[in-house]
């Protein structure tokens, strides 16, 4: 890849994402490596959606997203739930190893960058937070939009109260002990 | 047996798992995003409801990616439950079954108890704090923590982050204290 400029817009997304995320450098970061994104016309995306669309298959086809799964593996009554996490977290581990030691590039030929999580005391607060949501909803935000999909409708109630939190959040953020 | 009747099946956890797992590696070769979706719901409030905060003035467009495969999501649970659908309900551990019955949950044929999850009980206090209150602690204390179980327990465990581990072990805690000690009082209401 040649060396490109990046745009002055590009710049201060950048240097925004970097200060504001600091503790939760994810895809928010991982976007300012990616300059080609930029030249791809919108529709590339349905790449993603198509991930997507797998992804939804197998939360369900898994039962992953099953209520009634989050109840067993939180009383420790079924082995399936961490069976699926761990082996989950195995085989990524594997890959990110392989992608790293073989410097494995995208498809468009960049090198491929993983954004370093930074320590915060927000991932014991709101990490046990989201775990008391996670035990009365059954379901983390993936599976939000997965039991919409099954047509549990009410579902789309839990989805908007997840999003006015995520606001909540961002509107207490400077308050709140990191 | 038919490859259709065979892919019906439940899948077992060393299928599934894998196959969630490499998730990571796909996004990271197709296009070098981080697999993550609570990011999503901050997408959508700096999208829709940005108020001058300045945790939501970022260009969300830039991450419009997360946003296809959120709905993609949705596509493909209405196709696996719609079309790949399995014809026996749910099998649970006979302690969960005998618990759920003494709170009147006995209908296992969608992936949430109908009997708790519906639009009449969310006017019950129940219902609220079952779909309401929930949600929001979902969407706050994944945003807080800065991930969820996709981002922090699959994509930060794969790439070996300490922050990560931190978080899932919350997570985890956080459940087990409101599966075992409030979530048996909550549903007696």
């Amino acid at each position: 890849m040649e060396n490109k400029i990046i745009p002055e817009t590009e710049q201060q997304h950048h240097a925004f994402l970097a200060e504001n995320t600091d503790f939760e450098v994810r895809s928010l970061d991982a976007v300012c490596f990616n300059e080609s994104e930029l030249k791809h016309p919108w529709w590339y995306n349905f790449k993603y959606a198509i991930t997507g669309i797998l992804f939804g298959v197998i939360l369900i086809k898994a039962e992953v997203i099953s209520w009634f799964r989050i109840q067993e593996m939180f009383r420790l009554q079924s082995f399936h739930m961490f069976g699926v996490i761990g082996s989950a977290v195995v085989t990524g581990i594997i890959s990110v190893w392989l992608i790293r030691k073989f410097k494995v590039k995208t498809i468009y030929g960049e090198p491929i960058e993983i954004p370093k999580k930074k320590f915060s005391q927000g991932q014991i607060y709101g990490g046990l937070m989201f775990g008391f949501g996670w035990a009365l909803t059954g379901a983390c935000p993936g599976p939000l939009f997965a039991q919409i999909g099954t047509g549990a409708t009410v579902i789309v109630i839990t989805l908007f109260s997840a999003i006015a939190g995520t606001w909540l959040y961002g509107r207490l953020r400077e308050q709140l002990p990191h | 047996m038919s490859f259709l009747d065979w892919i019906r099946q439940p899948w077992p956890w060393y299928v599934a798992g894998p196959l969630i797992g490499l998730t990571v590696p796909v996004l990271l070769i197709i296009g070098n995003k981080t697999f993550g979706v609570s990011s999503s719901l901050r997408h959508i409030c700096a999208a829709c409801i940005p108020a001058n905060i300045p945790f939501f003035k970022y260009d969300w467009k830039k991450e419009i990616w997360n946003l296809f495969f959120v709905a993609g999501i949705v596509v493909g649970a209405f196709i696996a439950f719609n079309l790949l659908n399995n014809p026996d309900t749910v099998q649970v551990h006979p302690n969960l079954a005998k618990e759920m019955q003494g709170y009147g949950v006995t209908d296992y044929r969608g992936l949430v108890p109908s009997e708790l999850f519906n639009w009449s009980s969310l006017f019950t206090v129940k219902g609220f704090i079952l779909m309401v209150v929930g949600g929001l602690l979902v969407g706050f204390g994944t945003r807080y923590a800065g991930g969820c179980t996709s981002g922090h327990a699959i994509m930060g465990l794969s790439s070996l982050q300490f922050p990560s581990l931190v978080a899932t072990l919350s997570f985890m805690a956080g459940g087990f204290i409101v599966a075992n000690l409030i979530l048996p009082i909550i549903l007696k209401l």
